[in-house]
Formats: C-alpha cells, structure tokens, sequence
C-alpha cells in the first residue's frame, strides 16, 4: 500500500517524458473549463425547486403550503422558487450553505422527517434555524428583491408604512422579525418574541 | 307502504315547494356559473361607528394570509395585551382574558381565540339584500 503511495507521488513529481509544456498547459486549461463547468452545472441542478421537491419531504409539506401565499401565486406573476429564499445568491454564501446541506442528506437518508408527524415534531427546531440564519444576515434573501432603498411608503398601508419607517429604517428591526411565517405554516409560536 | 302514498300524493307540493325556495346560486345545478368578482378589503384603518354599543368592531384593515390556528394567532401578535406597546393597535377588550364565569385568565381566553369568528372584514361592495336597521339614536329620534 505505502509502496504504491509512494510510485504515484514519485510519477505525479517528475517532469513530463513525451508532453510538451504547450500541450500540458492547453490540456491543463480545458480540463479546468470541464471541470469547473460540470461542477457548477450540477451545483445550479441542485438549486432549482424541481430539485427540491423531488424529494416527498418537500413536496409533501412545505412546498404545498407554500402554494397559497403571496410568494408563489400574485396579480403580476412574479413568483419565489425555494431556493430564491433559502439558499444565498453569493457564490461563497451559496457553497458554505450547500455545505450545510449535506446535514439535510443526512436527514434524508436516515429519514428524520419522512413523515407528516415527525416533520411537524421537528418543524420548531427546523423554523428557529431558517430565522436565525435570516436574523444574522440581515434578511439578506428578502432584500434580495425587496430592496429598502426603493420601498414607496406612500404606496404603503399606514401600519406597514409607520413599521417600515421605524424599526427596518433604523437597522432595529430585520424582515424577518415581523414577517414570520409568509411563506410557510407556522410551528407552535408559543414562546417566540412578538407573538 | 303508507308512507310511500303519502310521499306519491305529496309529490306536486313538493316540487311547487321548490320551486319557491330562495337561493344564492341562481343556475341549475349542472351548470357551473361565473363567480362574482372578489371586492377589495377595506384597508383605511380608520376605526368604524359601531351600530350598537356590544357590536364587535369591524376589522378596518386587510387580514389576507392572516393564520389562526392551533399554532399561532396573528391578530394577536398585534392585538394581545402584551403586543399593544409595540404595535399600538387597540387592545382586544377586557372581556376577551375572561371566562364565562367571569373570571380574568393570563392568557386569551379560547373561547374568544378566533377572532374573525366575530370580528369581520369589510369590503366594498353593492350589498345583496336590503338592510333597514336603525341604530338606537335614529330610532329615540323618531320616536319623538
């Protein structure tokens, strides 16, 4: 075993015999396109919603409730997919969070929440994190397309517009603080600030 | 086999009973009719006149996408005692933290905890069917 370590070391350390230096940089660089190419096709693959629902657990529960509000059907169309919400649009933000997710693979292997009941034992637990990551990046997925900068207050009702103009303007308050459970049903808000 | 000769001789009343009944769906039953168009929530957040002094209060804002469940009560993330600081909405009223005997609890009392059962939206709309209700002080006033 240590002896054929050590051939591949000795064959991976010494120069090219039949190569040019041209052909190895060339080779070298379209080997890096395919690489990188083929790695960050399958990473889109895995940040698309039909990804996400492939799975039941998704499908079943979340996706499903999601349904019915504001974020998947509107008068103007525009609609959120999962991961528009849930995964950061910033290259190193995403891999850090798809690193995450192999937590979530873990799950599904071992089936932590393959049932409608044991996702909604879980479902607290589940929520409290998706907060506490929006509560630490400022709602960084919501600013994504709801930009402060450019908010109409007048356009506004008066209770968003005195909320908006207070506590968001002022960086006291982030999205998620007031708009808890938009998207998806709520777990049981039994101790949870501000309910 | 009397009550079948009974149901037989009854049978053209039957049908003339029918007939007669009032109904919201004015089509037969095999065709599906156009809705009505949805109107708009009144969203003014201006407090309405009460036609009587115990009326609960209209709901003067939109409550779409609004949940009360088992899990949470979004009305009172606003409404409740404890929310009335930062959101300063009304507080729901007194009686709403007490039981039916009369007794003050902590919390909402469940009998009182789903609130659009008598609180309602309002929208505005042609109404259906006429309404000839007259609060206490039209009716004092022509009474005189």
């Amino acid at each position: 075993m240590l002896n054929k370590i050590k051939e591949i070391w000795q064959t991976i350390n010494s120069p090219s015999h039949y190569y040019s230096l041209g052909i190895l940089i060339i080779a070298g660089f379209a080997a890096g396109i395919i690489f990188w190419g083929s790695f960050n096709t399958v990473l889109e693959a895995t940040n698309t919603e039909t990804f996400c629902i492939s799975c039941h657990e998704m499908n079943n529960n979340v996706y499903q409730e999601l349904k019915s509000t504001i974020h998947y059907t509107n008068r103007s169309g525009v609609r959120a997919t999962c991961p528009d919400c849930h995964v950061p649009h910033n290259w190193t933000d995403k891999i850090a969070r798809k690193m995450q997710a192999s937590k979530e693979v873990w799950g599904k292997i071992f089936k932590t929440i393959d049932t409608r009941e044991k996702f909604l034992a879980k479902r607290k637990e589940l929520a409290q994190h998706e907060w506490d990551r929006f509560k630490a990046n400022d709602s960084l997925e919501c600013r994504n397309c709801h930009d402060f900068q450019y908010m109409d207050f007048t356009r506004q009702g008066k209770r968003a517009e005195q909320a908006h103009s207070s506590g968001l303007a002022n960086g006291e308050k982030t999205c998620i603080d007031c708009h808890k459970g938009i998207a998806h049903e709520l777990p049981d808000m039994a101790g949870v600030e501000g309910w | 086999m009397k009550a079948l000769i009974l149901i037989l001789l009854l049978m053209p009343f039957m049908v003339l009973a029918e007939e007669d009944i009032a109904t919201l769906r004015s089509a037969d039953i095999s065709i599906e009719p156009d809705a009505p168009r949805m109107g708009n929530e009144e969203n003014k957040d201006m407090k309405r006149k009460r036609n009587y002094p115990m009326q609960p209060p209209t709901i003067p804002h939109k409550v779409s996408g609004y949940r009360i469940d088992l899990n949470s009560n979004k009305c009172l993330s606003c409404h409740s005692r404890r929310q009335v600081t930062d959101s300063q909405a009304p507080m729901i009223s007194v009686t709403h933290y007490m039981d039916r005997d009369g007794n003050f609890l902590a919390e909402v009392s469940p009998r009182r905890y789903f609130c659009n059962q008598c609180h309602v939206l309002q929208k505005e709309v042609k109404p259906l069917v006429g309404n000839y209700f007259e609060d206490i002080d039209t009716v004092l006033k022509n009474k005189k």
